[in-house]
């Protein structure tokens, strides 16, 4: 919480401003007879925790990928999965038939997300820049394409599921399970904010402002560089299967290069470098498809062009704007 | 006699048609400065890349403190005892002086692995960092992002960064660039000072200096060095003025 | 292959056919995104909508007037101009800024002109039929017969291959451009206009992306959509080829191409040598459609570069 309220005056207001809204903005609108709204907060609380998981890579470590949709999506079909075997009965590995809790979900999903995410960032690590760009794309159509080709799971179908279980919540329910993604949230703020603050993340921040000078105090970039990739994508997986939990549904699409391309767009949506940057991102997103959305069939073309003006004259995103001034180091 | 700090022998690296270094034989002893002049061009840059480790050679070897380190990348001589700095400064802009210096204190322990504990107050690093600070008089700006610092104020954080590695040889690449008479005539005390601690290759255009400082200089001119020697002897060796007359500095 | 007979012969002559035309068209979209790339530093994720402008435009034109010629003819003319304004009002402000912003950027732009040209031509998918110069087969050695027009579509990729290095290497524009790529500095030295040259490269990858875009029309539906993936398979050409040569562009896309379209025609039958047939088929496509990527992370485990990418200092 201390870099809440150490980041300027204005930040921290709207830093706890974005809080509020999210913790009592569905209790609230639940009260008010609109559960509707609960769900939309699920789905922002869920792609904020993905966007901070990219974060990880992109804000501290400066690993431009655009293919984080890859481990987002993967964490979705390790939770199908899971309660695809669970529901059938039938083996998935040594005689283990899945699983209905939604905790292991998230734990098979981190752990295929590092599995995958070890060897993706190995090679494209090798590179950088706008290399690392197409790289890291290419990778996870690699995996999107096989997903829709492999029909084990549903190909291009996806693969529908019932909402997995939480000890002592009735996850079924938008409320509770509202909370449960809300939480998990607050972790993935939490675990950011400690590996900022650590000797990991300033030599992790040090290795994107100035690569040279990491190496010339001797610190060889790439261990800390992959391992940031691989944190990032076991956040991402995480965030990937509450998302298929949310929807009871597992879909190609969450491995598709346009969620890649979202998850980068809700972190400068919002503002980089900034601990809330991706979940201001994440909340704008979801109200302007909701509120767009609801007026217009062709409600990308407006974000499109919305995001367009981000990119040429609001540098610093949302909270930029709002903070004024550059980002604290 | 113990092994040279630095022993680079027959060093070559071309690119394309270009001889960038073209058999560049020198050593820095223990305890000594020995300052490498030349003009723009002259391969200082490409010379000091090959040497911190930036840059491969085609051919030829470079051996620190006796053990050939040809093969090895910049991070790993860094940890064997070589501490560089930058002609053009080279910092964590976004840092503070201080947070800069705490990375290389880190950097020092290999400690960059820990993911818990906030740096933010680490006794650990703040107090040896705060003490490399105060050696290059920085330390009331130790709070300052290093980007919003004066050039000559991130000149000294360079060099604090360097002091910070506690290494066993000193790369400086122009130290004095941009400092002014008042500013050169302060790093020459110190440098003279700092050679007690290790020995340095100093690569500088400010002759006041590297004729104050140097125990040896090697004058680098197309990629070969064609004057070693004393001050004294470089002073009278005519291929040496000319080559550094030339050059306006 | 065990026995290959005459008849499979022919088969396999026709889909080294059909991977060498997916490879021509991978090479106009990758040539275009190399230039951009090496003159301007601009990663430009937009590369996708312009090859799908290039498509639309040829076939609404093509579907009004009656003539396919007209239709390519306007697929140029519409992907340049489009490219052209890019430049001119977007991109020419996001020199010199981070990647990330490009990236952010074009990625916006990929959203407006999907959805505008979702706006303007619905949700169906155009259809374009091959012009009647163009229609029927060519014989193939051993007994096969291969679409003319897919035929013409090799022959224009290798036609504008020529005249991308011809253009690069005799012509004025060509020296400017080589000159932008080893450093944009040493343009503005010598007196060029850096803005229209900025502007005159863009919309040439753009018409090349253009020219991709129409001559698929006519062998694929036109969709929103269509794009990207050509895009991110032109990517992965770049990656193979290495970036900012074109030489690396033609190599990269023909061997990407190659290796898709046999992967998916051999491996099936491969696999049904040792599994029923129903299986075989789908871990077939599944591995083939792994078999680019694949060869991509071999050829940067051994060249980061590229193939004939400059190795970084």
């Amino acid at each position: 919480m201390k870099s809440l309220i150490s980041a300027s005056p204005r930040e921290a207001a709207a830093n706890l401003a974005i809080l509020a809204l999210l913790i009592l903005g569905p209790w609230a609108a639940l009260s008010a007879g609109h559960p509707f709204y609960v769900t939309l907060a699920t789905k922002a609380a869920i792609l904020a925790l993905a966007a901070t998981g990219l974060h990880l890579a992109l804000g501290l470590g400066g690993l431009v990928s655009f293919g984080h949709a890859a481990f987002f999506g993967l964490g979705g079909y390790a939770a199908g999965i899971l309660a695809t075997h669970a529901g059938s009965g039938e083996a998935l590995i040594f005689g283990w038939a899945g699983s209905r809790e939604i905790l292991l979900m998230i734990c098979a999903a981190m752990g295929l997300a590092l599995l995958a995410a070890l060897p993706i960032g190995a090679i494209s690590l090798r590179t950088s820049g706008v290399y690392f760009l197409m790289i890291t794309l290419a990778f996870a159509q690699m995996i999107y394409y096989f997903a829709l080709s492999w029909p084990a799971y549903g190909g291009d179908d996806g693969l529908s599921f019932r909402r997995g279980i939480f000890p002592g919540l009735n996850s079924a329910r938008p409320l509770p399970f509202f909370w449960i993604c809300l939480g998990a949230l607050l972790i993935g703020l939490a675990i950011f904010q400690i590996l900022r603050a650590s000797r990991f993340g300033t030599a992790l921040e040090a290795t994107r402002q100035n690569p040279q000078r990491v190496e010339a105090l001797g610190i060889e970039p790439f261990g800390l560089r992959l391992t940031a990739f691989a944190l990032s994508a076991m956040m991402v997986g995480a965030a990937g299967a509450l998302f298929a939990n949310l929807n009871r549904f597992a879909s190609p699409s969450m491995l598709s290069w346009q969620m890649s391309g979202e998850l980068i767009m809700l972190i400068l949506l919002g503002g980089r470098g900034r601990l809330l940057g991706p979940t201001a991102g994440a909340l704008l997103f979801v109200a302007m498809e909701h509120v767009l959305g609801g007026w217009t069939e062709r409600w990308q073309f407006f974000l499109g062009l919305a995001v367009l003006g981000v990119a040429v004259f609001a540098r610093g995103g949302f909270l930029g704007l709002i903070a004024g001034g550059r980002r604290d180091g | 006699m113990a092994d040279p700090a630095l022993d680079i022998r027959d060093l070559r690296k071309s690119f394309g048609a270009l001889r960038a270094t073209d058999g560049v034989t020198l050593d820095l002893r223990p305890g000594e400065i020995h300052a490498l002049i030349g003009p723009n061009g002259a391969g200082k840059s490409t010379l000091i890349a090959q040497i911190a480790g930036g840059l491969r050679p085609d051919s030829g070897s470079v051996r620190l403190f006796g053990r050939d380190v040809t093969a090895l990348g910049a991070p790993a001589r860094a940890r064997l005892g070589l501490a560089r700095s930058f002609q053009i400064s080279s910092l964590a802009g976004e840092f503070s002086a201080l947070r800069n210096v705490m990375l290389a204190i880190q950097a020092r322990a290999g400690s960059s692995f820990r993911f818990l504990r906030p740096t933010q107050g680490d006794r650990r690093l703040t107090e040896p960092a705060m003490a490399a600070l105060a050696r290059v008089g920085l330390a009331d700006r130790a709070a300052v992002p290093a980007a919003l610092l004066s050039h000559g104020e991130r000149r000294r954080l360079e060099l604090a960064l360097a002091l910070a590695m506690e290494p066993k040889l000193f790369l400086l690449d122009e130290p004095m660039a941009g400092l002014g008479a008042e500013g050169s005539r302060e790093l020459t005390g110190f440098l003279s000072e700092l050679r007690r601690e290790a020995p340095i290759l100093l690569v500088e255009h400010d002759m006041d200096a590297v004729f104050a400082l140097a125990d040896r200089i090697s004058v680098l001119e197309a990629g070969r060095v064609i004057a070693s020697g004393s001050p004294a002897e470089i002073r009278a060796d005519a291929g040496a003025r000319r080559a550094y007359l030339g050059d306006s500095s | 292959m065990p026995g290959i007979s005459p008849l499979s012969f022919a088969l396999l002559l026709e889909q080294l056919l059909n991977g060498l035309q997916l490879g021509v068209m991978l090479f106009l979209m990758a040539a275009g995104l190399t230039l951009i790339f090496g003159v301007m530093g601009v990663i430009n994720l937009a590369h996708g909508a312009l090859y799908m402008i290039g498509a639309f435009a040829c076939a609404a034109v093509a579907a009004a007037t009656g003539s396919y010629w007209l239709g390519l003819a306007a697929a140029l003319t519409a992907a340049a101009a489009a490219g052209a304004l890019i430049e001119a009002t977007i991109l020419r402000r996001l020199y010199g800024r981070d990647h990330l912003e490009q990236v952010l950027a074009t990625f916006a732009l990929i959203l407006i002109i999907s959805e505008g040209t979702r706006w303007i031509f619905g949700g169906f998918p155009l259809f374009l039929d091959v012009p009647p110069l163009l229609q029927g087969a060519a014989p193939l050695p051993g007994g096969g017969a291969y679409p003319i027009y897919r035929l013409a579509i090799i022959g224009v990729g290798a036609a504008a291959a020529l005249g991308l290095h011809l253009l690069i290497s005799r012509t004025r524009l060509g020296m400017r451009i080589r000159a932008g790529e080893s450093d944009r500095e040493m343009i503005g030295a010598l007196g060029v206009e850096i803005g229209r040259l900025y502007t005159l490269v863009f919309a040439l990858g753009a018409a090349l992306a253009g020219l991709a875009g129409g001559m698929i029309g006519a062998l694929q539906s036109v969709q929103v959509g269509m794009g990207e993936p050509m895009l991110i398979l032109a990517f992965v050409v770049i990656v193979i080829g290495g970036i900012g040569s074109i030489w690396g562009a033609l190599v990269g896309a023909v061997l990407v191409g190659v290796v898709d379209t046999m992967g998916r025609f051999l491996l099936p039958k491969a696999f049904a040598l040792a599994y029923p047939p129903s299986e075989a088929s789908a871990m077939g496509a599944a591995v083939a459609s792994l078999l680019i990527y694949l060869l991509m992370a071999v050829i940067l485990a051994l060249r980061p570069q590229g193939l004939f990418g400059a190795p970084s200092r």
